[in-house]
């Protein structure tokens, strides 16, 4: 058997048994029991496709030509590895909780489901696998060359390498395709890949070590020989550039983060956030143990192989040199396992990118009803995702067969880690910079990618390719500040670090100056306080009232992308956990968020959201409504406060109001009381004048005693009508204000004993007894018009009390401020309580009618006492009817 | 952690030792970027230079060292609601409840 053919079978062989091993690990996880596909120790391994074949065989190479610089490659892995807390756990946390799908995905949901985002980053992830895969496809097919020389004795064959290498892509085509899109996954993990991936890093592994061993312990004598055989090499004197050292150690670190295969095993397919723990020394491990022979095996290789050999393939050539066939073709299947596994990760991750912001989008938009597309999205899904594996890893075999192998593919590996790793300052700002939005994203992505294309990935096609040698020389159009190697006139630098320092440099800085100049929109700010503050989110969230979202379209829409289950699982779970049967639940924000993330699974975030808000009307106008109604709630807090304030007054103003109702009303009844009153009143006198007169001219005969006697009473009538009339009058001039006041001084004394004398004695022989204490007041008011008041006063006193001595006390005083206070308190039976508050109004009198008048009284006093500057009221709770009137010593001009 | 009886000032014991076991792994790495950049003090070319063999030695001594400490600090580490607790909110160290607003 030809060693060629033998190389086939085997790889073949081998590619049957990750088959298995894939097909197994799928089927035990779909039936639940697959414990041990779900382990950390899985999840260590699966990252171990950041060793390539490019690591696999070129780290070797690397040592041969500089020495231990390669370990820069696996130390900045370590770190991030072994700070997980900082930053992975961070990332693993919100891809699980946002069903995050990729790098793109990510940056894209954290800036507002931005999908100009989402397609920026694909495309730099696209430009920068393509090389990357290509890089694959040719260490495959040099491997395969390397055989070409045939095992020793056997006889030498041709090779068509670039044969191998299209065989080689479409195999890994296939079974990516088979094993990367066989469900539409909510979670998008691949329990069959990331198995064989598993098992392919332990044959690496295993494949290198027992090189290894057999270079120290059985060509060198052991460590000891190891050692001095390499203090003699070229490469036995410690020789380091600092720059380089510090900067691919910070290269390696960031695009361990960024570059998008390793985000897809990290965050996509990670279970369960404890694995990362057992990851975070285990994967380190891994690594030192991948670089712990590459010195040993350059050295030796140096040393035992022709001068002409090629470095990258010591691994390989070194056991077929010492005719351990058996070792060569286990290393073989070594370096194949780092290619085929790199390669099918990184398809997947490109692929879903491709699929899920570039295809579906188109896709949705072409098919015109939007989300409520005709037919089956899953299958669309499915099959846009397959026909991107295939595009991205055509595209891989394409660029390998134009660039035609050679030493312009070799340095593609950091160019292509420098282009990843423009996404690091999006991500980590949008991690832990609530600040950060989305223009200001673009705005980095923009300027880094623009930089890195310009001043890294052109020229690394070699001068006179893309670039020709005058431009690199003196710049485009001469400006020798834009020399594409040396930008803004800093020559002499190492080109990689040049174009990694000056893209991220400006990537940054445009990144913080937008971010720090404009304005996030409100979905932004939504994702991000989620993302910086995922830790401390136990998942409740704002409820916002359910918009006009048809829960029917949405499940016909989850049916087709999710599949008809697990659309009914969800929806049925959701209508539990609202408290209805069935399987449609209220739209409410709540559950559009959890059907928007369980979507994001299968097609990304900002599909996703588009999708649910086209059948929703809307979700960022939602989104505003939700700051609209904080801002509401905050205000409605502000006018409860003031509200809270305010009540105590409505309540004494209520009670106000009520008080005055009651007295309105007593108003009222009083006045239809008096008009009854009033008009019997009038009629009295006039019924007997009118009697009299008749009798008198229908009695001519009548003596003149008689005459005079019903004359008298005619006149005694008149007379009581116009009092009547007068005190009508009075009150009415009194009230308009039209009152002349006569100020005149004279001593408060005089004015009470003339009033008592007037008013004591009444016409029916009742006699008040009136005890007056006034002191030596003097007044200069209107006396007449006091007088007037206090003869009402002590009229009423004389009408209204009834007791056998009845007794009036007048006692006035002068207080500080100069006003004057009279009380007028006699010994009744004082006012009933319902009276006291209209007393003072118009015709307001005691129900008891012995006394007559006709309630104008305390009316007229109240008037007068106005027009003075006083008041008079009435003081409850004493002995009997207390009245108390207060004026100013000297009444003002001004009141009258 | 011995079972002195003396009541804490601030917080729990455990929630204290808790914060500074994830404070020593936040600084692991650059515990391991600091001694990885001691290789770059070391003399270059001419008779002086230093052996790559040393350098080896030294470098993966080095991993060796952070790979045992990363393992230890890992186990020490919160697991579950008490990395919840622990790390999320530094300034409130009592639980919050899953179903707090």
């Amino acid at each position: 058997m030809s060693a060629l053919n033998l190389l086939i079978a085997v790889s073949a062989g081998y590619v049957l048994v990750l088959f298995i091993v894939a097909w197994g690990a799928e089927r035990a996880a779909a039936r639940g029991r697959g414990g041990w596909v779900r382990a950390p120790i899985v999840y260590t391994l699966s990252l171990s496709v950041y060793c390539t074949a490019w690591t696999f065989y070129g780290a070797v190479g690397y040592a041969a030509r500089s020495g231990l610089e390669f370990v820069t490659i696996y130390l900045g892995p370590t770190l991030v590895m072994l700070g997980w807390w900082i930053v992975l756990r961070k990332l693993v946390r919100i891809g699980r909780r946002n069903n995050i799908t990729s790098i793109a995905d990510l940056v894209s949901s954290r800036f507002g489901k931005s999908n100009t985002l989402a397609v920026g980053v694909t495309l730099i992830a696209v430009i920068g696998t393509t090389p990357y895969i290509a890089l694959q496809l040719q260490s495959i097919a040099l491997s395969f060359g390397a055989f070409s020389g045939g095992f020793t004795g056997a006889p030498a064959e041709e090779v068509d390498v670039s044969q191998v290498a299209a065989w080689s892509a479409l195999g890994l085509a296939l079974f990516t395709i088979v094993f990367g899109t066989r469900r539409l996954n909510v979670n998008e993990r691949h329990h069959g890949v990331v198995m064989a991936i598993a098992v392919e890093a332990v044959v690496k592994l295993v494949a290198l070590l027992a090189v290894g061993v057999f270079v120290v312990w059985g060509l060198s004598g052991g460590v000891t020989g190891t050692l001095a055989r390499i203090d003699a090499s070229a490469i036995g004197q410690w020789q380091m550039q600092s720059p380089r050292w510090v900067g691919i150690t910070f290269l390696s670190a960031a695009a361990f983060l960024c570059l998008p295969r390793m985000f897809h095993v990290l965050v996509v397919e990670n279970e369960d956030e404890s694995f990362l723990r057992t990851a975070s020394w285990a994967f380190p491990a891994y690594l030192m143990l991948m670089s712990l022979f590459v010195v040993p095996i350059a050295v030796v290789g140096l040393d035992l192989m022709p001068a002409g050999a090629n470095p990258d393939l010591f691994v390989l050539t070194l056991p077929l040199s010492q005719g351990r066939e058996g070792l060569a073709v286990l290393a073989f299947i070594g370096g194949f396992s780092s290619a085929t596994s790199m390669v099918i990760v990184a398809a997947i991750a490109v692929s879903t990118m491709v699929s899920n912001h570039v295809v579906m989008p188109i896709f949705l938009r072409t098919s015109g009803t939007g989300a409520l597309v005709s037919g089956d999205v899953r299958a669309a899904v499915l099959i846009t995702r397959r026909f991107s594996i295939a595009g991205v890893v055509g595209l891989g075999y394409v660029y390998y067969a134009l660039s035609t192998g050679g030493a312009a593919l070799a340095q593609i590996g950091l160019i292509s880690f420098s282009g990843a790793v423009q996404v690091l300052p999006a991500m980590l700002g949008g991690l832990f910079w609530r600040g950060a939005n989305r223009r200001g994203a673009i705005a980095g992505l923009s300027c880094g990618f623009a930089v890195w294309t310009y001043a890294l990935f052109l020229p690394s096609f070699g001068a006179g390719v893309v670039f020709s040698e005058a431009l690199i020389e003196t710049g485009p159009w001469g400006v020798t500040l834009l020399r594409p190697q040396a930008l803004f006139g800093i020559a002499g630098l190492d080109p990689l670090l040049h174009g990694l320092f000056w893209s991220l440099a400006l990537n940054v800085g445009a990144f913080v100056v937008v971010s720090l100049a404009t304005f996030p929109q409100p979905l932004e700010r939504l994702q991000g306080a989620q993302f910086v503050n995922v830790f401390q989110q136990t998942g409740g969230r704002v409820d916002l009232a359910g918009r006009s979202a048809q829960s029917e379209d949405l499940m016909v829409m989850a049916q087709r992308i999710l599949g008809t289950d697990e659309a009914l699982a969800l929806f049925r779970g959701a209508a539990q956990a609202q408290g209805l049967a069935g399987f449609l639940p209220e739209p409410d924000a709540q559950f559009l968020e959890r059907l928007e993330r369980a979507l994001a699974g299968s097609v990304g975030g900002a599909t996703a959201h588009a999708m649910v808000s086209q059948i929703t009307g809307g979700a960022s106008v939602s989104v505003e409504d939700l700051m609209a109604v904080a801002d509401e709630t905050a205000q409605i807090m502000e006018y409860s406060s003031r509200l809270e304030a305010q009540s105590e007054e409505l309540t004494r103003t209520a009670r106000q109001l009520r008080s005055a109702n009651q007295k309105l009303t007593r108003l009222s009844v009083q006045k239809d009381a008096f008009l009854s009153q009033i008009s019997h009143e009038l009629r009295t006198p006039m019924t007997s004048i009118r009697s009299f007169s008749d009798i008198m001219r229908a009695a001519p005969e009548m003596s003149t005693a008689e005459r005079a006697e019903f004359a008298g009473i005619i006149h005694a009538e008149a007379e009581r009508l116009s009092r009547l009339l007068d005190d009508l009058l009075d009150l009415s001039v009194l009230e308009n204000g039209q009152v002349n006041l006569n100020l005149r001084e004279g001593r408060l004394a005089d004015v009470l004993a003339q009033a008592s004398a007037a008013a004591a004695l009444g016409e029916d022989g009742k006699r008040l007894e009136v005890v007056v204490a006034a002191g030596d007041v003097t007044l200069n008011t209107d006396l007449d018009r006091l007088g007037q008041v206090f003869i009402n006063l002590i009229s009423n006193a004389r009408k209204y009390c009834r007791v056998a001595a009845p007794r009036l006390d007048i006692r006035a005083w002068t207080e500080a401020d100069g006003r004057v206070m009279i009380d007028f308190v006699d010994n009744g039976e004082g006012i009933a309580r319902d009276l006291q508050d209209v007393m003072f109004e118009k015709f307001s009198r005691d129900s008891d009618q012995k006394a007559g008048g006709a309630g104008l009284g305390l009316a007229i006093c109240r008037q007068i006492m106005a027009r003075l500057g006083g008041t008079i009221e009435y003081l409850p709770g004493r002995a009997g009817a207390a009245f108390r009137i207060i004026l100013p010593q000297t009444a003002s001009v001004a009141a009258a | 952690m011995s079972g002195r009886p003396a009541e804490p000032l601030y917080l729990q014991r455990r929630s204290y030792r808790m914060r500074r076991v994830i404070d020593a792994c936040r600084l692991l790495p650059f515990l391991g970027g600091l001694l990885w950049l001691i290789p770059l003090l070391w003399p270059q070319g001419g008779e002086a230079a230093f052996p790559t063999s040393r350098a080896v030695l030294y470098m993966f001594g080095v991993w060796a060292v952070l790979i045992a400490l990363g393992a230890l600090i890992s186990s020490w580490l919160p697991r579950g609601e008490e990395a919840e607790d622990s790390a999320a909110s530094p300034a409130a160290p009592v639980r919050r409840a899953e179903d707090a607003p």
